[in-house]
């Protein structure tokens, strides 16, 4: 049993013993270690992005309209943990961090994850609408990062553009059935693409460290018409029209977040911060 | 290090299981990349099927198990992500295997582009191509989940990635 500070109470956590397991030591491509803080700094910017998609759709496990979607969110979320795990163990290579370091002893400002990754789930719909334009966005992402100079950032964007190309089949094959099914399944769907777009074009914006980064990090820029050649074409599929809304704001990269950013985390650190150094 | 050594040492390392798919040898599923020994100390190059696959870490444990058997105590296991990972590299024998034990082997090749067409899977049990893709993501990473209209039996289908 560990020591904590009230020992006589029970601990909600059942008996946790911290082993020595070097983490570095379980991840793919440990090999590579980030050269600058840009590149760093850039590789946290993704991690993040992945990270908080994954938390997202973990939630709707046991929660989704059917068991085949419990099955197929948590894969997706699962594929997105990999890609987070790699990239936010690579931030990590610069100034000596773990991954775990990264993910539960940061707070809401030190994250750098776009405003549409912390979008609330709510219903089906917006949860595809949401995954709809995070998985295009992604495929191109990773599939120009794929030829990046840096060679881990690379390989993890080689390993993840396969796996995106599935989350992105499903989100289209979603998007096309809730728009042609009844009347109710195609209102929420049009609420859910009219709720996230106002947070498309924050995914678009060339910002630092990516300008200081030519031929390693991706202009996020150049990924615009990639993105919105796909989005025209699943919408001229599902007689569904781009939503008139405008931008919002902004401020994923600088490490302004919204309130659902503080709960999401709040859940995912709870065990890491109350056990330091815990491996389960 | 001499041929026999190099062989054994493959071998040891060859005969680790998928946990998830315990019919399949990671050389069976092209895990297993390399081995090398450099003055008693032992490297072995595996690589994840997916980024997120949990069960790496299985094996690596596995790994460790099988050449401390074989004699190996000096041991560093390397994940590596390049090249990426493809079902082109499981052998016919693993895609026998799959079969035999009731996952359908990967068949052709992935369709491109964002609207996709479903392709016609044969069930393992029966061979019937009268097949159903229930959910393109099932009990691991890498399996989809089917079923079969004549036989009525679902099935796990390896993706072809």
């Amino acid at each position: 049993m560990i020591e904590t500070t009230t020992p006589d109470e029970i601990d909600p956590h059942g008996e946790v013993t911290v082993d020595r397991v070097e983490l570095s030591a379980e991840l793919a491509g440990s090999e590579g270690r980030a050269s600058s803080a840009e590149i760093a700094q850039y590789a946290l910017w993704l991690g993040d992005d992945a990270l908080i998609l994954s938390q997202q759709l973990g939630a709707w496990i046991a929660h989704a309209p059917e068991l085949e979607e419990d099955v197929a969110l948590a894969n997706i979320a699962l594929d997105l943990l990999g890609h987070a795990r790699s990239l936010l163990r690579y931030a990590g290579t610069f100034d000596d961090r773990t991954e775990d370091d990264l993910a539960y002893f940061r707070d809401e400002p030190e994250f750098r994850s776009a405003w549409l990754f912390e979008q609330p789930n709510g219903d089906f719909a917006r949860t595809i609408a949401r995954q709809l334009v995070a998985s295009v966005y992604m495929y191109e992402l990773y599939r120009a990062l794929s030829s990046s100079s840096d060679a881990s950032l690379a390989a993890i964007a080689a390993k993840a553009v396969k796996e995106i190309d599935y989350h992105r089949d499903h989100a289209v094959q979603w998007t096309l059935r809730l728009a042609g099914g009844t009347d109710e399944s195609r209102r929420r769907m049009v609420r859910g693409l009219h709720d996230t777009w106002p947070y498309v074009d924050e995914l678009f914006r060339d910002s630092r460290p990516v300008d200081a980064l030519p031929g390693v990090a991706v202009a996020p820029s150049s990924l615009r018409d990639g993105f919105g050649a796909v989005i025209d074409a699943v919408f001229a599929e599902a007689d569904l029209a781009v939503p008139e809304v405008e931008p919002s704001a902004a401020g994923g990269r600088q490490g302004r977040h919204f309130s659902t950013l503080g709960h999401l985390l709040a859940e995912m650190q709870v065990l890491a911060r109350r056990h330091p150094g815990a491996t389960w | 290090m001499t041929t026999t050594e190099q062989e054994h040492l493959w071998q040891s390392a060859a005969g680790v299981r998928d946990p998830e798919v315990p019919v399949l040898t990671i050389e069976d599923l092209g895990v297993l990349r390399d081995v090398d020994c450099d003055g008693g100390r032992v490297t072995v190059t595996i690589t994840p099927t997916y980024s997120g696959c949990p069960a790496m870490e299985t094996i690596r444990d596995d790994l460790t198990l099988a050449l401390a058997a074989a004699g190996y105590d000096d041991v560093d296991i390397r994940t590596t992500l390049t090249p990426a990972w493809t079902t082109e590299w499981m052998s016919e024998e693993g895609r026998r295997k799959l079969a035999e034990y009731g996952i359908a082997p990967p068949t052709g090749t992935r369709p491109a582009g964002p609207i996709r067409i479903a392709l016609s899977v044969p069930c393992p049990r029966c061979g019937s191509l009268a097949t159903r893709e229930v959910s393109r993501f099932g009990s691991t990473s890498c399996k989809a989940l089917y079923e079969c209209s004549a036989c009525l039996e679902p099935f796990d289908y390896f993706k072809v990635h």
